[in-house]
């Protein structure tokens, strides 16, 4: 993954609590052995009716949202299953970042392993984005603010491991690889 | 020496390494179970970088999430949903051939829902770590073992590694006092639990399940209670090993044996919260107030008692009322019921096989329901089938059929159509979950059975008193 700075985008908001990974992805396209193409099934049975046309009442469809994103969720967006199609999807849906007021532990541990920004923001923070929906946002991860047009900054809080990985674009297999001699050592003792 | 908590003893003795607050620590995982969904594109990650799977040996893997529920044809073949699933199992098998890692496959009696197949072997085990790529993997924590789901990068992560990164998570402790009455089972007190502590409030912690009330339970419904964790938003459940979880143990194939096992147990039992540990966090639960529990609305949390009215309307439940078409403040009992489906890794052993037969004995499911009962493993198959339990729910009208995940998710084909009320004995209710637009009521294996009777959700304590009669 290369070096990620900031995001700007248009938002768009999907006000719904407790969006889970089966909304998010369906599990009946989880049949594939690749992490591609998983784009057009994001959101699938909000997305499209059952004739496999666009649902126009829903927020991704409409003409003005088009190639938003950052999505600005309800609270404990992505609970339930651990799909890491979950973030592909939404990723090759062109979602760069989801901002809640709360975010599932596993979904936002598999978001950030694929550059997929998680983050979780104060209700007062949140009722503002969502008040501004369709607004321009930039996210700068380096200096972890969301910088608005007429109105004030939002500070986020990351994880600096997170953080610096998507910022030096480190490779989390790397470093775990870089540990092998102490793993060998926990093994050999445990022997 | 301070006083700690189980999950603080389990995290002591799996750290490989820690760089300080901010960073990482680096775990040792000492099973890793690998299922066909989750883990193509990791077995990708390593062809790619030319790596090997460091642990062949802690890592099992089996066929459940795409696997037909029909039997095989007599040449052998399978009536696969479409050939995705079939390709997805063949890469399964393919990628265990060359990483050397062993498959519970079609050709193994001990094939099975992979939270359900491992503990019957024993690979399951107190102090242990246990990964897979499936959120349910919870479940295991009911030995006493830290067992989470992770996504399909941090499946490569152990392939490679054996490790993962982890950040600390924080505890929970859920107290659970008193007996649960009579005809009130281990999924009616799951049920109530996730209405307590809600979808999200055990986001970043691991829960303690404890008190007088859990070390009553079998281990078969410690684990449907750990199963269900992850609805309440936690990475983990985890209950102290004890005299039950040993006499369980004991025997099964990957367990220490003879001697060997003695000294096991007694490392085993360590695994215990110190009196005086502390929690981040506490909730009680009265076990004597729970009635037999069922979902109405579109998340695990969102619970009511089976003979109790449903919330009134407000906006943060309008949705679930407008998806369920079930009424504010009417009643749950007394909906009308298409499918009934007995199984998923909360509920498909043979515990919960015998609660719902002994409803079903001498009884007919309604002839407007369709019930599918689907075996956890190869295993409590072969069990159930040497009690009777098969001819049982075959005489009531329900259909009998070879293990897997099924209709929990769906991916195999078992759906229900669209509009469609299912009561369901498995963890999620969310939407289009079961099928597009399929209306889930989770239950237990007795509520499911006596649902199927009535054509209605039901309440099945008024089936148990006519079997008690």
């Amino acid at each position: 993954m290369s070096g990620f700075v900031s995001i700007t985008s248009r938002s768009v908001a999907l006000p719904i609590a407790n969006i889970d990974t089966d909304q998010i992805i369906p599990a009946r396209y989880l049949t594939t052995t690749t992490r591609a193409g998983l784009g057009q099934h994001a959101f699938q049975d909000w997305r499209w009716r059952a004739d496999g046309s666009p649902n126009p009442d829903f927020a991704l469809n409409r003409p003005e949202n088009a190639g938003a994103g950052i999505l600005i969720a309800g609270d404990n967006f992505g609970c339930g299953s651990s799909r890491e199609h979950a973030p592909w999807a939404l990723l090759d849906a062109g979602i760069r970042a989801v901002i809640s007021t709360a975010i599932a532990d596993i979904f936002r541990s598999n978001a950030l392993k694929n550059g997929l920004l998680a983050l979780v923001v104060s209700p007062a923070e949140h009722a503002s984005l969502l008040e501004r929906a369709g607004e321009t946002l930039s996210i700068d991860l380096r200096t972890q603010r969301v910088e608005r047009t007429g109105a004030a900054p939002i500070a986020f809080a990351i994880n600096a491991f997170a953080r610096q990985c998507l910022l030096d674009g480190v490779d989390e297999l790397g470093y775990l690889r870089a540990r092998t001699d102490a793993i060998a050592r926990f093994e050999g003792a445990r022997a | 020496m301070t006083a700690t908590t189980l999950f603080e003893k389990l995290w002591q003795a799996h750290l490989v390494d820690s760089d300080g607050e901010d960073l990482p620590a680096v775990i040792y995982i000492d099973l890793h179970l690998v299922h066909e969904v989750t883990s193509p594109q990791a077995f990708s990650v390593l062809r790619e970088r030319g790596l090997r799977v460091r642990q062949p040996k802690r890592t099992l893997a089996t066929l459940d999430h795409s696997t037909p529920t029909t039997p095989p044809r007599a040449d052998g073949s399978r009536d696969y949903l479409d050939a995705a699933t079939e390709a997805q199992v063949d890469a399964l098998i393919r990628n265990c051939a060359d990483f050397g890692i062993t498959l519970h496959g079609y050709d193994s009696p001990d094939r099975g829902i992979v939270h359900v197949m491992a503990p019957e072997l024993g690979a399951t085990q107190p102090g242990m770590t246990i990964v897979c790529g499936d959120s349910h993997t919870s479940t295991h924590g009911a030995f006493g073992a830290l067992a989470f789901g992770i996504g399909s990068t941090e499946v490569g992560h152990v392939l490679a590694t054996q490790c993962l990164l982890q950040h600390k998570p924080k505890t929970m402790a859920v107290n659970v006092r008193g007996r649960l009455p009579a005809g009130v089972s281990a999924k009616d007190l799951t049920l109530h639990v996730a209405g307590q502590v809600g979808v999200s409030g055990g986001t970043g912690h691991v829960i303690e399940f404890r008190g007088d009330a859990i070390r009553a339970l079998t281990m078969e419904e410690r684990m449907t209670l750990c199963n269900m964790s992850i609805e309440m938003g936690a990475r983990a459940g985890l209950i102290a090993p004890d005299g039950t979880t040993v006499e369980w143990l004991r025997g099964r194939r990957f367990v220490p044996q003879a001697d060997a096992f003695d000294a096991a147990a007694a490392r085993w039992l360590a695994f215990r919260t110190d009196d005086g540990a502390t929690f981040d966090q506490c909730i009680d639960i009265d076990a004597t107030s729970v009635k037999p529990t069922v979902t109405w609305g579109t998340d695990p949390g969102k619970v009511v008692a089976i003979d109790a009215a449903l919330p009134p309307q407000t906006g943060a439940n309008a949705r679930a009322f407008d998806y369920m078409k079930l009424q504010p403040q009417g009643p749950i009992a007394g909906a009308r019921v298409d499918v009934v489906f007995v199984g998923s890794c909360t509920n498909s052993r043979i515990n919960d096989l015998r609660e719902a037969a002994a409803i079903l004995r001498g009884r007919r499911v309604a002839a407007h329901v369709r019930m599918l009962v689907v075996p956890g493993s190869e295993r409590i198959k072969r069990e159930a089938e040497a009690e009777g339990l098969d001819r049982i729910f075959r005489a009531a009208g329900a259909e009998w059929r070879e293990p897997g995940c099924s209709m929990c998710l769906g991916m195999n084909g078992d759906i229900a159509a669209p509009g469609d009320l299912v009561v369901s004995t498995s963890n999620r209710n969310f939407e289009g979950r079961q099928g597009k637009g399929v209306r889930t009521v989770l239950a237990s294996p007795a509520t499911a059975a006596a649902s199927a009777v009535a054509g209605v959700v039901a309440d099945p304590r008024a089936y148990q008193q006519e079997i008690a009669a």
